[in-house]
């Protein structure tokens, strides 16, 4: 080796070369979780579109007769299949019924099951994940073998059954079949979350403070744990529509109700020859699960730091 | 002609085919980050460059750019990263303009690399052997399943693994930190490379393992005379394992020279600043009875007049009363082996100890030492299995519902993580005020002015209040945490591990808020931690936890000039830069 | 491992035990007369009543109902249907065809799962991602049965390039379109999660240091980066089971195809509840039968957890 001499370099020093540790800026522009998020989902085209097809059946749902004019039970037999004519942009059904007014009328159908049974998954999937998750113990182990039971019967299944065996099939006890068991894949969600923010260090202060355990979930923990269950939630919303849908399809839907499912049922026989009273009511179905699909996804990506850096 | 090479630019153009010609120029290097706010600049025209056999360090706070520039060199920038200027010549060749399959035959074969954090650098997913023999593969340094195997074998055997044979077949999470670190130096020399960088090879260890595995390293790559190129943070790390040492700051290089001249006569502020600051520098200085201050006329803190203050408070400290007293505390926890066997762990394995008001007790001891246990036994977090737990004369034991929650009151604290330890959706008044609104102490408006006042007494402004966490630094944010700890007016403080995870700089100025606050308020202070040098600054009393037990208690003094066990003796030989002489 | 398995062999009993409690207590504490529910709307002869009366043993307390009701399942007595047919008998001839069906939906959508992911996750953001993206968000919004209408429209009926129903010629091929569309509706999770943990692993120190090591990215990528990612897709295919019973009994009813899900399909329409109750429970059996082996496959594909 040779024996080099190693200059002592110096950077030029100029008036503020001494760092001034750990300067206070209050940026002007604000920053927490849920501005960003919001941020996040304003700039994006498609929340727009996604939301304003939520409104629109939401308000087709609430006001039917903004829409349409035309008794959707009204039938007559003479428009059997009809094709589309002016009053009815969508023709009619093999009973004489306008389309595009059962359509409508339709919607608040999917929209109850889809809300009802997202209030059910919800209700009861968030405290059996939370406090098994959170507690731990002979509390977990028990929750979560009961989760696991309702988990291990496919909730497509159970609904058929319940729905079969059901006296009565109303919104309320479709949403019932579909959320009474959809909510064990909830619990497992958040009780795995919860599982990663328990033991962050604000939970620890939290009850260092003196706050107890049941507060420190409430307050600290589960708020932190929102975003897959908000996910989840919205996502349900969609598939309960898609599980009413089919269920009615199979004929252990709702009965006496307008629905697109009974409406996609009723039209198999006649696929061949009037292709469009299947089609429309599936396409109203289709953008309306869309649009709680694509919303789901968006909050996702707008909630989840880790998630928008993937996209 | 006389070689002098220096830390700045050659002249452009100028092509030395010498045999003492750098293994590695860098020439005015910029590196370019593209983030979703424009770009970020985050090296900017930095120069040096290595010799074969010769180790250089680059020192530097987070986002300095250290790391950044060493992986500039082989080209492995974080996706959104490129080299946005300037050259990085290897051997002569300028590998800036290189494909990506001609970086592969650099890197491994010229360039190794040894990774920061053992525990991710390792794909779980494959086996130990089959890691290491595609390493080697790769770089063609043997050919044949056999020479192949065998050379495996050998590398391990160099990087310290003696039983490498019965290893190969084991996946990672069978190995520990240390032995998964000794793996990747392994991996990193096993093509005998000519440069190695070591990206910060030993920070998320153990010190003692961080001394012996620095130590083997310094060896093998002695040996085989390969150069280095060390990152790391700690500047008596730096000093102690290299020739040459470069400071970095904000992108740029700020200093650079012979390691020892660097440290005795620092020139550039931040430099100086960062000697201040550096805790294990500050002990050494201590240590070695040097009066004198080296570092005048610099803003930030100084360590080592910190350090001074205590020595005076340390004489006094016996003759006040006992606020915390611990006698005998056991936590044994069952731990599962298998599916249907436990074997219990003595977590915490009959430690006693008090400490007096006004006064700082040290708890030190390496990662599974049990000293956070402690930490949470004494908080009341977890039930110990055994022993007293007194605070204030109250005992813990027979609190319980109203008379816990009271003791509370007296008692908070302050943890590691400040990405962590604030709830991220709360305000940053809302966090201050909550143990406040727990206790049902004062009403809205008075809360409102406390939070005013605990922000003013950490230093933060009081327009603060309705920020969120995620806008803070980390410093800040520990400075929120304790005010948050100083709400309630407690008697006692734990710190568990409270400055482990900042930079020096931000480390000493909460050592030093946190020694004012200690005078001002007339504090008790437990500090648990693995950092026996920052120990030296801020305690009275230390206490060296192994296994659950503690091993030795004494005086700071004491401890640190007549450590009674072997234990504590390696402890303080591990604090790096402790073997740097400083010329008085 | 093998203690891995033994324990969660012992774990699937009381969740066994549970599933079956919970679909006789389904069926059987429903107000009114249970056999009469079993029958829907129809008005079946007393002496069907009796039998079946006899069968699940309704004169004893709701315990010892369950226990008889577990014993027939354990001896292979579920019931006959009301054309006079075992249960049994029907299942075992139609299961071999399910089997068939599902075993082509689930390859079809592990490849459709891994290699789009793998695509859209080496390309982030670009036009294929997004492309992606979109067609699967469409896709998984189609309700299965609207999807498999309009295959059997457009495909079978306009285009003429599929046979519209399979009936008894359950060959591959004309079972290749229903396998399709069902492998089409439940990709997406898995395309998701495999793109996922693609762009997560390109950003893994493991890579990076595998980069280090001076090998090539054309090794990395199989070695590192798809071979990690593929665990988590390959038990969500596996797990995507239940999302499969459903579609095969929407597509065996739609496409005709005689397999368990068309047998369940039919005695939906019917309001055969009895053996719809029967074939639940076989199916869920099955279920937690799959999430035993999804645990295992995942034990053997993931060291960490082999090497406990």
């Amino acid at each position: 080796m040779s024996d080099r001499t190693i200059e002592h370099y110096v950077a030029p020093i100029d008036e503020n070369s001494a760092v001034e540790v750990d300067k206070v800026k209050l940026s002007e522009r604000r920053s927490n979780l849920w501005l960003d998020a919001w941020r996040d989902l304003r700039r994006r085209p498609l929340f727009y579109i996604a939301l304003a097809m939520v409104l629109v059946v939401t308000a087709a749902a609430f006001f039917p007769e903004w829409f349409t004019s035309v008794d959707p039970r009204a039938t007559d037999l003479a428009n059997s299949n009809g094709p589309a004519e002016p009053g009815h942009p969508l023709g009619f059904t093999f009973q004489g019924a306008d389309i595009y007014a059962r359509i409508i009328y339709g919607a608040s159908t999917s929209l109850a099951v889809g809300v009802l049974t997202m209030l059910i998954t919800g209700v009861i999937g968030i405290p059996m994940g939370a406090l098994a998750g959170f507690y731990g113990g002979w509390v977990d182990s028990f929750l979560s073998r009961i989760g696991d039971i309702f988990f291990s019967i496919p909730y497509f299944l159970a609904a058929v059954v319940v729905m079969s065996v059901m006296p009565s099939k109303n919104v309320l006890t479709i949403s019932f079949a579909i959320g009474g068991f959809a909510w064990a894949s909830l619990a497992r969600i958040l009780r795995a979350e919860i599982l990663q923010v328990k033991n962050l260090e604000y939970v620890m202060a939290s009850e260092a403070v003196g706050r107890s355990k049941f507060g420190t979930l409430v307050r600290h923990v589960l708020p932190n744990s929102l975003t897959p269950v908000i996910v989840y939630l919205t996502i349900a919303l969609g598939a309960a529509i898609t599980a009413e849908a089919t269920l009615s399809f199979l004929g252990v839907g709702l009965n006496n109700v307008i629905s697109w499912g009974n409406d996609i049922a009723d039209a198999q026989s006649s696929i061949r020859v009037a292709p469009g009273s299947l089609f429309w009511p599936s396409l109203a179905l289709t953008l309306t699960v869309l649009a709680f699909i694509v919303l789901g996804e968006l909050l996702r990506d707008a909630l989840d730091p880790k998630a928008r850096a993937r996209r | 002609m006389t070689e002098e090479n220096t830390v700045q630019t050659l002249p452009s153009g100028a092509k030395p085919a010498d045999a003492n010609a750098p293994l590695v120029e860098v020439k005015d290097l910029e590196v370019t980050f593209k983030t979703g706010s424009g770009d970020v600049h985050a090296v900017r025209g930095v120069s040096f460059d290595i010799h074969a056999g010769e180790t250089v360090a680059i020192v530097g706070e987070s986002g300095s750019g250290k790391s950044t520039t060493a992986t500039a060199l082989i080209k492995l920038l974080a996706g959104n990263g490129r080299i946005s200027g300037g050259r990085v010549l290897v051997d002569g060749k300028d590998i800036t303009d290189y494909s990506e399959r001609q970086m592969a035959s650099v890197r491994g074969g010229t360039i190794g690399y040894v990774p920061q954090d053992p525990m991710s650098n390792l794909n779980p997913v494959w086996n130990i052997g089959f890691q290491v023999r595609e390493a080697i593969r790769a770089n063609g340094v043997a050919t044949g399943k056999k020479n192949i195997e065998a050379k495996a074998i050998e590398v391990l055997h160099q990087a310290g693994l003696g039983d490498a044979e019965r290893r190969l077949k084991q996946f990672p999470h069978q190995f520990s930190g240390g032995m998964r670190q000794r793996v990747l130096i392994g991996i990193g020399l096993g093509a005998d490379p000519r440069l190695l960088i070591a990206d910060e090879p030993t920070s998320a260890l153990d010190v003692t393992v961080q001394k012996v595995i620095l130590d083997h390293l310094e060896t093998l790559t002695r040996e085989k005379n390969t150069a280095m190129l060390f990152i790391t943070h700690d500047l008596g790390l730096a000093a102690e394992r290299a020739s040459k040492v470069i400071v970095m700051s904000q992108g740029k290089i700020v200093e650079a020279g012979p390691s020892l001249e660097l440290l005795q006569h620092p020139q550039h502020p931040y430099t100086k600043q960062l000697i201040a600051a550096a805790p294990s520098l500050a002990s050494r200085r201590i240590h070695s009875s040097v009066g004198e201050h080296l570092v005048d006329d610099v803003k930030g803190p100084d360590l080592l007049s910190l350090a001074e203050k205590h020595d005076d408070t340390e004489a006094a400290a016996q003759a006040k009363p006992v606020v915390v007293s611990v006698k005998d505390l056991r936590k044994t926890y069952m731990i599962r082996r298998g599916s249907f066997r436990s074997d219990p762990l003595h977590a915490v394995d009959g430690v006693s100890f008090d400490i007096h008001k006004g006064t700082t007790l040290a708890l030190v001891g390496e990662s599974g030492s049990g000293k956070s246990t402690a930490a949470r036994l004494v908080l009341g977090l977890e039930k110990p299995t055994e022993g007293q737990i007194t605070v204030g004369g109250v005992e813990m034991a027979d609190a319980s519902g109203k008379a816990l929650f009271d003791l509370r009151r007296r008692m908070q604290v302050v943890f590691q993580d400040p990405y962590a330890s604030l709830d991220p959706q709360r305000s940053i008044g809302a966090i201050i005020a909550e143990p406040l609104k727990v206790h049902k102490v004062g009403d809205r408006k008075s809360r409102h002015a406390r939070v005013s006042e605990l922000l003013d007494q950490v230093a933060l402004p009081a327009a603060m209040a309705d920020r969120y966490p995620n806008e803070l630094s980390g410093g800040q944010r520990q400075r929120v945490a304790i005010a948050r700890a100083l709400a309630l007016k407690p008697d006692v403080v734990v710190l568990d591990e409270a400055v482990s995870a900042l930079d020096v700089l931000v480390q000493a100025q909460i050592l030093q808020l946190l020694a004012d606050l200690q005078e001002e308020l007339d504090l008790t202070y437990l500090f648990i931690t693995h950092d026996l040098a920052v120990v030296r600054v801020v305690a009275d009393v230390v206490a060296v936890m192994e296994q659950g037990k503690i091993v030795e208690t004494g005086g700071t003094d004491e401890i640190f000039e007549r450590p009674q066990e072997q234990y504590t003796q390696r402890l303080l030989d591990a604090i790096p830069g402790a073997g740097i002489e400083f010329g008085s | 491992m093998l203690m891995y398995v033994v324990r969660r062999l012992l774990q699937a009993i009381p969740v066994f035990l549970g599933t079956t409690f919970l679909i006789y207590f389904m069926v059987f504490s429903m107000p009114g007369d249970p056999v009469l529910a079993l029958f829907g709307d129809k008005t079946p002869n007393p002496a069907v009543l009796e039998a079946l009366r006899q069968q699940y043993h309704l004169d004893e307390p709701f315990f010892m109902q369950y226990l008889h009701y577990l014993q027939n399942l354990f001896t292979g007595n579920l019931g006959e249907t009301f054309s006079g047919q075992q249960v049994t008998d029907v299942l075992a001839r139609a299961f071999p065809v399910t089997l068939k069906l599902v075993l082509m939906a689930v390859i079809i959508e592990f490849l459709l799962a891994t290699v789009i992911g793998l695509i859209s996750g080496l390309r982030k953001g670009g036009i294929i991602d997004n492309t992606n993206l979109v067609v699967a968000l469409v896709l998984s919004s189609v309700p299965p049965f609207v999807a498999l209408f309009l295959a059997q429209y457009f495909i079978g009926i306009k285009l003429g390039w599929a046979p519209v129903t399979v009936g008894a010629n359950t060959t591959w091929s004309a079972m290749f379109l229903p396998a399709l569309v069902i492998a089409l509706t439940i990709y997406v999770t898995g395309m998701r999660l495999m793109r996922g943990s693609v762009i997560e692993a390109q950003s893994a120190d493991y890579v990076r240091t595998a980069l280090a090591k001076g090998l090539t990215r054309r090794r990395i990528i199989p070695v590192h980066v798809a071979r990690n990612s593929l665990i988590p897709v390959i038990t969500n295919t596996a797990a995507s089971f239940g999302a499969l019973i459903a579609g095969t009994t929407v597509t065996e009813g739609i496409f005709n195809i005689p397999g368990v899900g068309k047998v369940l399909f039919d005695a939906i329409i019917k309001g055969e509840t009895a053996t719809v109750v029967s074939i639940v429970t076989i199916l869920t059996i099955l279920y937690i039968i799959v999430n035993i082996l999804v645990d295992l496959l995942y034990a053997v594909l993931d060291p960490r957890i082999r090497y406990v």
